[in-house]
């Protein structure tokens, strides 16, 4: 194991249980008005009680408790993150110092159009660096993550058929696709129907043909999919799609594979989201926030969500009229701090490191492909892009299973890949190396599968029981959901 | 690495791409620039902004002081640079701030269960009219017209292809508070939320208690908004509502032209497994120690897919731990006293402009500009450097002649005493308080 070796962490209580009555870390300024008594002001009935069991602790408990907590976290900035359809890259820290800046930080969103120009031309480079990246006509910056980029793409499909006479019934979606695919689906108030990929786990062009009947509204694929396998025949799908009236909506969650090397426009996409926490390097945070910008041809422009931003002459300005829109999805403009982080993103790295980027994690995936193949089955032998998926095939055999093999990773000092995902590879392992690995991260990461593939010959137990060395070993996760404890009570 | 992988150069890598599907050309973006050079370009960009002006725009986006701690804990790279926490091995810190997250956001609101967050305030309207469509089995959804406008809009966009039928329902003219009556006669069986917000768009302290009781009768459930989270220190909590949607903006999330924010959803127990977005939960490691995991999943959409309660994903993690940092640095002393504050101030400057509604409230209010219209006195504001009030025009037609004004701690008594003057009023005496030099 080249990579770890243990070393303490702090045990640290919650801070309820660490929480002293009366104890503070924060000041005010005394008040330069006269107080007001809470009780007239507002009505004694309106007025709380004390806030019980919010915390008490001092400023520098207070900094402890999350310091220590931070360290119970793995985290890019610790190594590779192998997950697949995710791309966890680095997240360059200008992006913070730039968000940051106080100018656009304390913006208001409802301050003068005149006094917010250096926010909307930040949105408008923005919105054209997507556009000619993506080459589609016209993209929103409004929805918050993909998910919400996802449901306002197929809320504007959806506004675009209604317009012409027929919304229609039911959205084709792989059977390889994200989870949110047909949760969205659902909410656009869609039928959703599945589709078989083909053998070579790339989309049926025949059977596609078939599906498409008068009640379907659009495809919603990933490209390259989740197999990170470009979808080969996508111009044909698209023609198949356009023939009968429906619309091809792309998933851009794989978009690091295509940047400056192909563009979505160009191959019949009608519709796509963005994940700006995935591609364009904004931080996930734990969980968010992202940004899932919408891009869109020309026919589906007028139903882009209110405001749109619009130029005359030297000054930018909201546009609210808009009769066809499908109405906001959001309040205000979208998720700003993130997409000036993302801006920062494709200022530093320019057309041709974009381009670059593309090629190095698709390499990266490449070469963890080569190195990997000889100890781990390849379900699908097609060209890979800039992921790869094995099966836990050979080691579920000796009974260890991808969920496992993940779990002993962690114990040489990386995050899991994807476990068991996409659903169409029996026991998956989703990998993702992104191009901001270098070839010693990757080596250490291929020379730690190897020795795992190694041990569940030899020890398949000890491989079924991990992690080892992290603070906290194996979560019982069932009886978290048996026995919900969603909140801190007191004892 | 390339002849690892048997190629002379990395585009061979992508041989395999139809030939039509490819760019023939170099992308139409500048080449890459230095880091000076961006922090340059971004700083020109501020400069074309508000710069070093007072404000007093409050309408769900909200000027609170941040603690310098929370963005010392959010800049960690474990924190900031973590994945959502899936693995519970190596994701203790994230779920433990969760975990409490979730605690601090029941104890504010009186709520049994709060979720990890959702987008924003906005997309957490229809999510919570969505659930309770779900609970009652009911279709149609009535909303206060003193909720925020834009959740309105966000409200009707996500209804309008589900079969969730919205109606909105008025407000007093005199007091600014719910129009019950109007409420009382929209209601039928058919309805399965009422959503209120409180304090109101306007700032007004609403009749929850009310508006809960008439819900209740017709087998409909109350959804109350909130997006001045500060008002939760020192107003009762909504506990009569079943479902609580709300907006943590104000807990030392920068405006940062309105967004990134972060939104969350509390229920009552009974209400548990139709919450949408991530929930985290207490259990055990295989040693016995505590821990913690995301639970409950199969309502979400990476199991359940086209079934699931909602299709969000990545919601605002990174902003709930600001919102949880700033809770742990006020406490449950500060964010009185700081609620406080927002109420002294407010009222400070309403007692100089005279607020357009009757109804009690917290830190924004409506004032009629008497004569003016908004926009001349807020031109004559700008000019002192000071952005004024949100002309109400835009939203309620009604209220054209209106501004909506907030006042916080960081309001300055000279700049609301300016906010008078532009309105044409004399400034009111009264006595300096201490404490009154560290703000001049």
């Amino acid at each position: 194991m080249s990579k770890v070796r243990s070393h303490l962490s702090q045990n640290e209580a919650l801070l309820f249980e660490r929480s002293s009555p009366g104890k503070k870390a924060y000041q005010l300024p005394g008040l330069d008005v006269p107080e007001v008594d809470a009780a007239a002001a507002l009505g004694a009935e309106n007025v709380r009680a004390e806030i019980q069991g919010f915390p008490e602790v001092s400023e520098v408990e207070a900094i402890r408790h999350f310091t220590r907590l931070s360290t119970w976290n793995y985290a890019i900035d610790y190594g590779m993150y192998p997950l697949g359809s995710c791309t966890m890259k680095y997240n360059p820290r200008i992006n913070e110092l730039v968000a940051r800046i106080e100018g656009l930080a304390w913006a208001h969103p409802y301050q003068p159009e005149a006094l917010a120009q250096g926010c909307m031309a930040v949105m408008e480079r923005l919105e054209t660096a997507l556009l000619e990246i993506t080459g589609m006509d016209a993209v929103t910056l409004q929805p918050a993550a993909g998910a919400h980029g996802e449901l306002t793409g197929i809320l504007l499909i959806r506004a675009l058929l209604e317009k012409k006479g027929n919304p229609r019934k039911k959205i084709l979606i792989p059977d390889s696709a994200h989870g949110t695919n047909p949760a969205t689906a659902a909410i656009a108030g869609y039928a959703v129907e599945n589709i078989k990929s083909s053998q070579t786990g790339v989309l049926d062009v025949g059977a596609l043909e078939q599906l498409v009947t008068p009640d379907v509204a659009a495809l919603m694929v990933t490209n390259p999919n989740t197999l990170g396998v470009f979808e080969e025949n996508i111009i044909q799908a698209a023609e198949i799609l356009h023939k009968k009236g429906a619309m091809l909506y792309m998933d851009g969650a794989n978009m690091n594979a295509l940047v400056g090397i192909a563009r979505p426009g160009d191959f019949g996409v009608d519709v796509m989201h963005l994940n700006l926490h995935k591609t364009f390097s904004t931080p996930h945070g734990g969980g968010g926030p992202g940004a899932g910008p919408v891009a869109v041809k020309k026919a589906l422009e007028p139903f882009l969500p209110t405001p749109r931003l619009k130029r005359s002459g030297k000054k930018l300005a909201w546009d609210y009229k808009r009769k066809y829109s499908i109405g906001r999805v959001r309040a205000f403009y979208g998720n700003f701090g993130v997409l000036v982080r993302a801006l920062a993103y494709i200022l530093a790295h320019g057309g041709p490191g974009l381009r670059n980027a593309t090629l190095d994690a698709v390499l990266n995936a490449n070469y963890i492909r080569r190195q990997l193949e000889p100890y781990y089955d390849l379900p699908y032998n097609s060209p890979n892009m800039h992921e790869v998926v094995f099966s836990d095939e050979r080691q579920s055999k000796l009974g260890v299973r991808t969920g496992d093999l993940a779990k002993r990773l962690i114990d040489y000092g990386f995050h899991p890949y994807t476990v068991s995902f996409p659903l169409i590879v029996h026991g998956a392992l989703m990998i993702e190396p992104t191009e901001t690995e270098s070839q010693r991260e990757l080596d250490e990461f291929v020379e730690a599968m190897i020795a795992i593939a190694k041990e569940v010959e030899t020890d398949p137990g000890m491989v079924k029981n991990a992690p080892y060395g992290t603070r906290t070993s194996r979560v019982d996760e069932v009886g978290a959901a048996r026995k919900p404890v969603l909140r801190w009570k007191p004892a | 690495m390339l002849d690892a992988c048997g190629v002379g150069s990395a585009e061979e890598l992508f041989a395999h791409l139809p030939e039509a599907v490819r760019l023939n050309r170099p992308l139409a973006l500048a080449a890459g620039v230095s880091e000076y050079e961006i922090v340059d370009y971004f700083r020109a960009r501020a400069a074309e902004n508000a710069h070093g002006y007072a404000s007093f725009l409050g309408a769900g986006v909200y000027n609170h002081y941040r603690p310098v701690l929370v963005d010392t804990v959010v800049s960690r790279g474990e924190f900031l640079t973590s994945y959502t926490p899936y693995q519970a091995e190596i994701s203790q810190g994230t779920l433990t701030t969760i975990f409490e997250f979730q605690t601090m956001l029941c104890q504010l609101t009186g709520m049994d269960v709060a979720n990890a967050s959702m987008y924003d305030g906005s997309t957490a309207v229809p999510e919570a009219a969505m659930m309770a469509v779900r609970a009652t089995g009911k279709g149609k959804v009535l909303a206060a017209k003193s909720l925020h406008p834009e959740y309105r809009e966000v409200l009707r966009t996500y209804a309008r292809y589900q079969g969730m039928p919205v109606d909105e329902f008025g407000y007093l003219e005199d007091a600014g508070t719910l129009d019950l009556e109007d409420l009382e006669s929209k209601m039928d069986d058919f309805t399965a939320a009422v959503i209120v917000q409180s304090p109101n768009f306007f700032g007004i302290v609403d009749q929850v208690k009310q508006a809960a009781e008439i819900a209740h009768r017709r087998g409909a459930l109350l959804v109350v908004v909130f997006t001045e989270a500060v008002s939760l220190g020192l107003v009762a909590p909504p506990a009569d509502a079943d479902i609580v949607a709300g907006e943590l903006q104000s807990f030392a999330i920068s405006p940062s032209y309105g967004g990134p924010f972060a939104g969350i959803v509390a229920t009552k127990e009974k209400f548990l497994r139709q919450m949408p977005g991530r929930l985290v939960g207490q259990t055990v490691d295989s040693k016995g120690n505590r821990a913690f995991c995301l639970t409950l999943s199969t309502r979400e959409q990476h199991i359940r897919r086209e079934k699931a309660t909602s299709n969000i994903c990545t919601n605002q993690a990174l902003i709930a731990l600001m919102a949880t940092v700033f809770m742990t640095v006020y406490g449950k002393l500060g964010l009185r006293e700081l609620a406080a504050q927002n109420l002294a101030k407010a009222h400070y400057l309403a007692g100089q402009v005279k607020p357009r509604f009757t109804g009690a409230f917290f830190n924004e209010f409506v004032a009629g500009s008497e004569g003016k219209s908004p926009e001349e006195i807020n031109k004559a504001l700008l000019k002192k450097k000071i952005v004024g009030g949100l002309p109400l025009g835009r939203f309620y037609p009604e209220l054209a002649d209106c501004m909506l004004l907030c006042a916080t701690e960081m309001s300055r008594r000279g700049e609301m005493d300016a906010v008078a003057a532009a309105f044409g009023h004399a400034v009111t005496q009264v006595p300096e308080q201490p404490g009154a030099e560290v703000l001049a």
